[in-house]
């Protein structure tokens, strides 16, 4: 049940990380899905179960992305990408965390 | 509409839908993947390896196939897309103790950068 949840998720927010990298230039698109899926994973602290897998485990972990983040930094050859996205991840997980409690 | 990396678009629109649709199946293959792996073996260190060895395979794919190739939306976006996260990431390093937080942080971001670097030279 749970990995199905999982599944459900990960069916919707693997193609909306598609469709935003279509829509913005570089690596900007792969910068806001990954600060805005790390403030949606931060907000989830108590959720339940069930919409920890969906959303969590499932929208977010298939909506952000470290594979894409590591292999442009190399192509790009620029830490201050790196820097950026682990700044601005961190700090957006860390706001909705204190926020959502 | 424009792809990242600046060159011309091979796929300027020939339908969304096909690589929309490979990117859903493969999103939904490598977070079952993900969700497999850390449900066997919880703890951070399991994303550590999830994200460092995806990093390497996405780089060892981009030098293999060019970006109209039907493996990119599959694998690239999808598998790997949906294997690897930063969410995770990023709420493991809040959640931990500033120490383990801060060596987890590093450790992710060097061996994770290195690894596409590796993945991309062979």
């Amino acid at each position: 049940m749970t990995a199905l949840l999982v599944a459900l998720g990960a069916v919707v927010g693997a193609p909306a990380r598609f469709l935003v990298a279509r829509a913005l230039p570089g690596v900007t698109a792969t910068l806001a899905v990954n600060v805005a899926g790390s403030a949606l994973l931060g907000a989830l602290g108590g959720a339940s179960t069930g919409t920890a897998a969906l959303v969590g485990v499932g929208f977010c972990g298939a909506f952000t992305t470290y594979s894409a983040f590591a292999v442009e930094a190399v192509e790009a050859r620029s830490w201050r990408y790196v820097v950026a996205t682990v700044v601005l991840c961190v700090g957006a997980a860390a706001i909705s965390r204190s926020v959502a409690g | 509409m424009r792809r990242a990396g600046g060159s011309a678009d091979p796929d300027a629109e020939p339908g969304i839908w096909r690589p929309l649709v490979l990117v859903a199946l493969g999103g939904v293959v490598g977070s079952l993947a993900r969700y497999g792996l850390g449900s066997a073996l919880p703890g951070i260190w399991t994303t550590f390896g999830i994200n460092v060895a995806g990093s390497f395979l996405l780089g060892a794919l981009v030098v293999r196939w060019p970006p109209g190739h039907w493996s990119r939306p599959l694998l690239g976006s999808g598998v790997l897309g949906g294997f690897t996260t930063m969410s995770g990431l990023a709420v493991q390093a809040v959640d931990a103790s500033p120490t383990t937080g801060t060596v987890y942080l590093a450790a992710t971001l060097l061996a994770g950068v290195a690894a596409a670097a590796l993945g991309t030279r062979t």
